[in-house]
């Protein structure tokens, strides 16, 4: 008699679960990085020969974007993420996460390449210093190398207009003092 | 004016539903047939008010009414007039439209040809399905209203995403919906069983050519959706795992089971409580795809406009209709149990093990489509599951589905011996391997394990089939099976050979140049501006030739979508049974040459090819005798 119940049950769980997922933004992630400073990395280049070390990225304003070739998502990103980096003169470093460079290679060559530096990242060993949760995020860095800004999902004019731009103004008068 | 007569159209057929729901439920509760006889008019009725709010919203696409905010933002002056219609269900509310709409058809279908099923069980139909049809009018009317103005007009409109201006892609939605909204008929029919409290051999032979029908457009929109993104999305990949392509997987598997289940029901007797949970599970895994899709909660792996309070009614929603059918599952199953004794070795458990292998199937990829939202919601973390994890689930379970899939159908019903079965089926499993080793032994690529198993495995189901088709009495349920199952070893060929022979490459090419890649050299003729009215683009020419011998021409393009300043690829692509050729253009590199990307995709299009197969099947097998000839009885009498 009881095993009818068993699929009500299971359903009860499964609605229990989406009633909780509906209360969550799934782009809203309390990031324990902002503020501090930025993890160091020194990791190959996926186009360019060599290493790239974030010491040498100290002094500069700068954004890290996490893609990958298998993320649908970024492949919305990119323009509006190009237009950023392309208009505000940022510099850029594309943290190729968890791809394979044949593919990575491939997709920049398909959409066009917005980042001043690509690394990769192959078993998300920086991803995870980082606390990336999924492709794409998208962090700022000040001058001195700490993380102001982080977005989760596809970068979206919204966001750009509310709080990347404010905060690249915010940031050159810093400089500027 | 139009808008609000649409408007209030829909309100009226809302109002409609109201009635068909409840008078006939009532009705059939009480005894009373007047009641019970106000089902067909009223669902009939429902289907006019929809088919006028749908013909409504349509004019306003067509006649650029852009005070519709719906039409604003997804129509434009510049829009052909075929994607100003299919624009319709271009987005969300009116996708949702169309959804109830079809609902409707559905619906009004059922009501002509009932003439074998009692008017008590047709109006429990009826209302049950009037029933998902205020909850879908009531969701349109409450928080996506294709009507509402937008006022002042704006000039012109913000145009349809152009990934959506297609016509491959014009015709799949509806085709996904009429499968997704055909399996609420096997649901109506499960839940008016358990209302009434029987379920015989008569009700499945009602069941049958429905689920077949809804099952055969499911097939077809997944096939489509799949060529779909083969093409347009200009990656030369089939299937991709997302949430939105898993949402439709889902209900395609438990609908196949639940076809096999019913097959048990009507024959045997047997199954009966599992077939009717199979309905009522396919059904609301077509219902909960819609609220993954449209409600959010897994916006960060996929893009689709979000609302919480829209997710918020299709979650009540889902728990009033999938709660309430679980329910009076729970209290009514225990009448459908049957005392059919089956032997261990039979059709039974053949189609028995099919249905487990199926429902873990979909299980699996529930799992792995809701894992981000259980880590999310657990506090865990947030994590996206991707292609890896499918596909090292998927095919360890496609192995055994397909041993049982060719087995099954040389068991015979009730009791079977290996002794029996014994020479046949030597011979059946020599001729597979057999079979299937030359045919990857003749293939001109370097031979590999796995082709050579998919290979087998493809010619087990296809010599089974034929086997077993030309030992039985060839009705049209015969042939039709045969044909899904040839259709499945097809689908079984193509993603094999594709996913292993498949050769791609990246190449620099300037004007002049070519590539050599699988026998086929790529002459790269340069690149030219071209442009139309809703994109400009730079239009590669490239010729390629096999042995000094021309085989096609192709002018890949890459767009940029004026309205929306969106870059798109469009591919070159040339079919063939055997092999597609596939070209995509890149980036304008330094001293005038391109980036290219070159696809040689052998035996990609067995994979739709099958889904063809199986959906002509799944018709064909609803098309049988048995079916109507009750109704021609009921007809003279």
């Amino acid at each position: 008699m009881l095993k009818y119940f068993v699929p009500l049950g299971g359903f009860l769980l499964l609605v229990a679960l989406l009633a909780a997922g509906l209360k969550l933004d799934p782009r809203e992630v309390p990031s324990p990085f902002i503020g501090r400073q930025a993890p160091a990395f020194e990791a190959n280049q996926l186009e360019a020969a060599g290493m790239l070390a974030s010491t040498s990225l100290k002094g500069d304003v700068w954004l890290l974007n996490v893609w990958a070739s298998w993320c649908g998502e970024c492949q919305r990103e990119h323009a509006v993420l190009t237009e950023l980096i392309k208009g505000q003169n940022l510099k850029a470093v594309g943290l190729n996460y968890k791809d394979v460079s044949a593919d990575a290679k491939r997709w920049i060559a398909q959409f066009g390449n917005p980042f001043t530096q690509i690394i990769t990242d192959p078993q998300g060993k920086i991803g995870l210093e980082w606390g990336v949760y999924g492709t794409p995020e998208t962090f700022i860095i000040d001058q001195q190398g700490i993380i102001r800004y982080k977005h989760i999902g596809p970068m979206n004019q919204k966001a750009v207009t509310e709080k990347i731009l404010p905060l690249l103004a915010e940031l050159r008068k810093e400089a500027g003092q | 004016m139009i808008p609000e007569i649409g408007h209030f159209a829909l309100i009226l057929a809302l109002v409609v539903a109201v009635v068909q729901t409840a008078v006939p439920l009532l009705g059939s509760a009480l005894g009373n047939p007047r009641w019970i006889g106000l089902a067909k008019p009223a669902t009939r009725l429902q289907l006019l008010f929809m088919v006028i709010a749908y013909a409504c919203l349509t004019y306003a696409f067509i006649t650029h009414d852009f005070s519709v905010k719906y039409v604003a933002s997804n129509s434009h002056t510049t829009m052909p007039l075929l994607y100003r219609v299919s624009g319709v269900w271009g987005a969300h509310e009116g996708s949702l439209l169309l959804w109830a709409l079809i609902l409707s058809l559905w619906a009004v279908s059922v009501s002509v040809f009932s003439r074998s099923i009692p008017a008590v069980m047709l109006a429990r139909v009826l209302g049950v399905m009037g029933f998902v049809a205020v909850g879908f009018l009531l969701f349109l009317l409450v928080t996506s209203n294709p009507f509402e103005r937008l006022l002042p007009a704006p000039a012109d409109g913000r145009s349809l995403n152009p990934l959506l201006q297609d016509p491959g892609l014009a015709i799949h939605p509806p085709m996904l919906y009429m499968g997704y909204v055909g399996f609420s008929v096997a649901f109506a029919f499960a839940v008016a069983a358990m209302l009434g409290g029987k379920l015989d051999a008569a009700w499945t032979r009602w069941v049958r050519p429905w689920t077949n029908i809804a099952w055969m457009f499911l097939t077809l929109g997944i096939a489509l959706g799949s060529w779909w993104a083969y093409y347009e999305l200009g990656w030369g990949g089939w299937w991709f795992w997302d949430p939105v392509e898993n949402a439709s997987l889902m209900p395609w598997l438990v609908g196949t089971a639940l076809i096999h289940s019913l097959a048990v029901s009507e024959k045997r007797g047997a199954f009966k409580a599992w077939t009717v949970l199979l309905a009522v599970f396919a059904f609301s895994l077509s219902l909960l795809g819609t609220f993954l899709v449209r409600s959010g909660v897994l916006t960060s792996v996929h893009a689709f406009a979000s609302d919480p309070g829209r997710g918020l009614f299709i979650l009540l929603f889902l728990v009033t209709v999938v709660g309430l059918s679980l329910t009076l599952y729970a209290f009514r199953a225990k009448q459908f149990t049957s005392n059919v004794s089956f032997q261990l070795f039979s059709r039974e458990t053949g189609l028995l093990l099919n249905n487990v292998i199926l429902v873990v199937m979909a299980a699996t990829i529930l799992l792995g489509t809701l894992y981000p939202l259980v880590m999310d919601a657990l506090g865990i973390g947030k994590i996206s599951v991707g292609p890896p994890y499918f596909n090292s689930v998927i095919v360890p379970l496609g192995i055994p589905l397909v041993m049982v899939m060719g087995l099954g159908v040389l068991l015979r019903w009730k009791r079977d011996s290996i002794s029996r079965l014994g020479t046949d089926l030597i011979l059946l499993v020599i001729v597979a391997l057999g079979v299937g080793l030359l045919f990857s032994l003749l293939l001109r690529y370097d031979w590999e394990v796995m082709a050579a198993v998919g290979l087998v495995m493809a010619m087990w189901i296809a010599a089974t089939t034929v086997f077993s088709a030309w030992r039985q009495k060839r009705t049209a349920s015969v042939w039709g099976a045969a044909l899904a199952h040839t259709g499945m070893a097809i689908t079984i060929i193509g993603i094999s050979l594709t996913s292993l022979y498949s050769s791609e490459k990246d190449v620099r090419l300037s004007a002049g140049q070519q590539y050599q890649m699988a026998g086929y050299a790529f002459q790269f003729q340069g690149v030219k501006k071209v442009s139309e009215t809703a994109f400009d683009a730079y239009q590669g020419t490239v010729d390629i030739t096999r042995d000094g011998q021309p085989v096609s021409h192709m002018e890949p393009q890459k767009r940029v979508y004026k309205v929306q300043t969106m870059p798109m690829t469009e591919a070159g692509i040339d079919a063939g049974l055997f092999r597609d050729l596939f070209v995509a253009l890149g980036e304008p590199l330094e001293g005038g040459a391109w980036s290219l990307r070159l696809y040689h995709k052998p035996f990609i299009r067995w994979i739709w090819l099958g889904g063809i197969f199986m959906a002509v099947g799944g018709l064909l097998a609803a098309t049988d005798r048995r079916y109507r000839l009750k109704l021609r009885r009921a007809g003279n009498a």
